[in-house]
């Protein structure tokens, strides 16, 4: 059947040339379109795209600027108090060289916090890309072969559910505590990635118990393609909307979790740092020097806030039929 | 409704074991001993010390050791950092601690929560509406160890009206920034569930026919809608309850605490092995029997629901 001409043109705003059409990138399109129409969501993509962006450049941009790396501890100062608050120099005076003031051992905290803006943007989106694979795959797996496989796989997801998994998390990883501060992130990937699946995994055999018996996949089967091929190629690919929402939301959600391990001495390990760490840091001179926790604090809480944002708006974009109004 | 709770309790005892021996097995397999510090001891006390502690029999005996001693009389053993003191003893003594904030402050959570919802839900799209959605979404955001020090440096440190630290027995002033800081992330949740809930419920039919035969829309509202649209609410106390557990123990550390979140971790910086067993056990136990309520509960409340 050809679409019909005059139902494509219905409205000006669909209006699109056929070719185009052909492409098929209307769905994308479209919520792209819905996306940037939700204020809210437009804000956090752009605070989330500011604040990754210079996590990225910020650390070299300083040391352009003012020479402070995020490791760098002035040895030629002779004062004893290293903590100097925002736009403060080391008289008192002040000053451009430290926007955020300085850590106790004099080291530039806008650097810092930058630095530890990669550690934790990176924490969740390769410990998401992690959950992703699990849950997906498992997900997948148990929705499109079914039956007891299904049931056993789906019971065992409801008992790792009512777990107290953040703690198990801890016990992994004081007990494994690695020498190395690579080798602890390394520790933090995996045990973030293969606590935070479930959710995924319970959304894409939803997806996938409603795609299978459709006709795309029955005309798969009838030609012949095995099953890892109509689930990874054909049925996974239609579940990316809600996948892509949820992977946004979760981004945030491993973040927080990176930053309560990290907050409680067992995550990132210097001489790395993530905002959790730097705000454990910084808990310590709190009365005095406040500025070391409010900032790092402060910038999670904004790219945080930032995320959740954007990622309603993407739920809202991408599947319109769940919007509450 | 009985067979289904035997069911279920035929399913935790199991669950509840396997978290045991999980922790039991990821403890063992880790490098190093409890006893292994920065120096190697002499070969003759580390020999002693093995044969006091039962390290020196086969893997398989020191699992049945443990787990027959918790099976049996339900004892965890003695702490080994806290000489002297037996595992259930901590746990008894510090639950009161864990128990009072955690319960106040889920208290708190739902009052605040299904209130701002609701209002959020039947003023849609309000002043109202936007405003407690985005503090809402402030508190889903921001992290309850920036939130809790921030509290203090503005009502303790500044203000002077709340003491910042310590635990002062229980109705005491220096519950009130633990028990917020603490209550912030569900209050958050609890609004948005409720919300989403009463939306769709008001849109329902029943709804309609309420007001239709002429009741008072306050009558509509805490009679018929609030039941359906606080299901959400509900089902979110299982994970919330997890949550919540792992939430005291940062509030626990920023605030000094003497609760069950703070010794756990100091037991697991120092390796103190049956102070951890004992502690995950205990509240993989709560835990189980907490969502095994809940789901009574989401019976009892939504006639639709049987097993």
């Amino acid at each position: 059947m050809t679409p019909d001409p005059n139902l494509l043109h219905a409205t000006p705003e669909t209006a699109i040339t056929e070719g185009e059409f052909v492409r098929g990138t209307s769905l994308w399109r479209d919520a792209w379109r819905r996306l940037l129409k939700n204020k809210l969501a437009v804000f956090g993509l752009v605070v989330v795209a500011l604040i990754t962006i210079s996590s990225l450049i910020g650390p070299t941009v300083i040391k352009r600027a003012t020479g402070f790396t995020p490791d760098y501890i002035p040895t030629n100062d002779t004062s004893l108090i290293k903590s100097f608050p925002p736009f403060t120099g080391p008289n008192g005076e002040f000053s451009w060289t430290h926007p955020m003031g300085t850590d106790n051992a004099g080291r530039d905290q806008l650097a810092r916090v930058l630095q530890g803006g990669q550690i934790s943007l990176f924490v969740g989106i390769i410990s998401t890309f992690v959950s992703l694979l699990i849950g997906v795959s498992y997900g997948a797996i148990a929705g499109y072969v079914g039956g007891r496989l299904d049931n056993i796989m789906m019971r065992l997801v409801d008992v790792l559910y009512s777990l107290p998994y953040v703690i198990v998390v801890i016990v992994l990883l004081s007990m494994f505590r690695s020498q190395t501060a690579r080798g602890q992130l390394v520790l933090l990937f995996v045990a973030l990635g293969s606590v935070s699946w479930l959710t995924m995994a319970r959304i894409v055999r939803g997806q996938v118990l409603s795609l299978k018996n459709q006709e795309f996949v029955m005309a798969a089967k009838a030609t012949g393609v095995s099953t890892p091929r109509i689930i990874f190629r054909h049925l996974v690919p239609n579940t990316l909307g809600p996948v892509i929402v949820y992977a946004t939301l979760t981004i945030p959600q491993i973040m927080l979790t990176e930053a309560f391990l990290s907050f409680l001495g067992f995550g990132v390990q210097a001489p790395l740092a993530s905002w959790g760490s730097l705000a454990s840091d910084g808990i310590q001179n709190i009365a005095i020097f406040p500025w070391q926790l409010i900032f790092p604090g402060v910038t999670m809480a904004l790219t945080l806030f930032s995320l959740n944002f954007l990622g309603d708006g993407l739920r809202d974009a991408l599947d319109p039929q769940m919007r509450t109004t | 409704m009985l067979r289904f709770i035997i069911r279920r309790l035929l399913v935790t005892i199991p669950t509840i074991l396997v978290v045991i021996t999980i922790t039991w097995g990821l403890i063992k397999l880790a490098p190093g001993n409890f006893y292994s510090g920065e120096k190697r001891l002499p070969p003759a006390i580390e020999k002693s010390i093995r044969e006091k502690y039962g390290l020196d029999k086969p893997w398989y005996q020191q699992y049945g050791k443990t787990m027959w001693g918790i099976i049996r009389h339900g004892d965890f053993g003695t702490s080994l950092r806290f000489e002297g003191q037996s595992v259930n003893a901590i746990i008894r003594r510090s639950l009161p601690v864990s128990a009072a904030v955690g319960i106040l402050a889920y208290l708190l959570a739902l009052i605040v929560g299904i209130t701002a919802g609701s209002i959020a839900a039947l003023k849609q799209n309000s002043r109202w509406d936007y405003a407690s959605m985005t503090l809402a979404m402030l508190g889903i955001s921001v992290p309850n160890f920036v939130l809790g020090p921030i509290l203090v440096l503005v009502f303790s440190l500044s203000l002077y009206w709340l003491p910042p630290s310590r635990w002062g027995g229980f109705p005491s002033r220096n519950l009130i920034l633990p028990i917020i800081t603490l209550s912030a992330i569900y209050m958050a949740y609890i609004a948005r569930l409720a919300r989403a809930g009463m939306l769709e419920v008001l849109r329902s039919d029943y709804i309609r026919t309420a007001r239709a035969k002429g009741l008072s829309e306050k009558d509509v509202v805490i009679k018929h809608a609030l039941r359906g649209g606080l299901m959400p609410v509900i089902s979110y106390t299982g994970p919330a309850l997890a949550f919540l557990l792992t939430g005291t123990v940062v509030v626990e550390r920023i605030f000094a605490l003497p609760g069950l979140g703070n010794y756990f971790i100091q037991a697991s910086l120092n390796r103190d092995e049956p102070l951890i067993i004992g502690i995950v056990a205990f509240i993989a136990i709560t835990l189980l029997l907490m969502n095994l309520l809940v789901d009574v509960a989401y019976a009892y409340l939504d006639p639709r629901v049987r097993y």
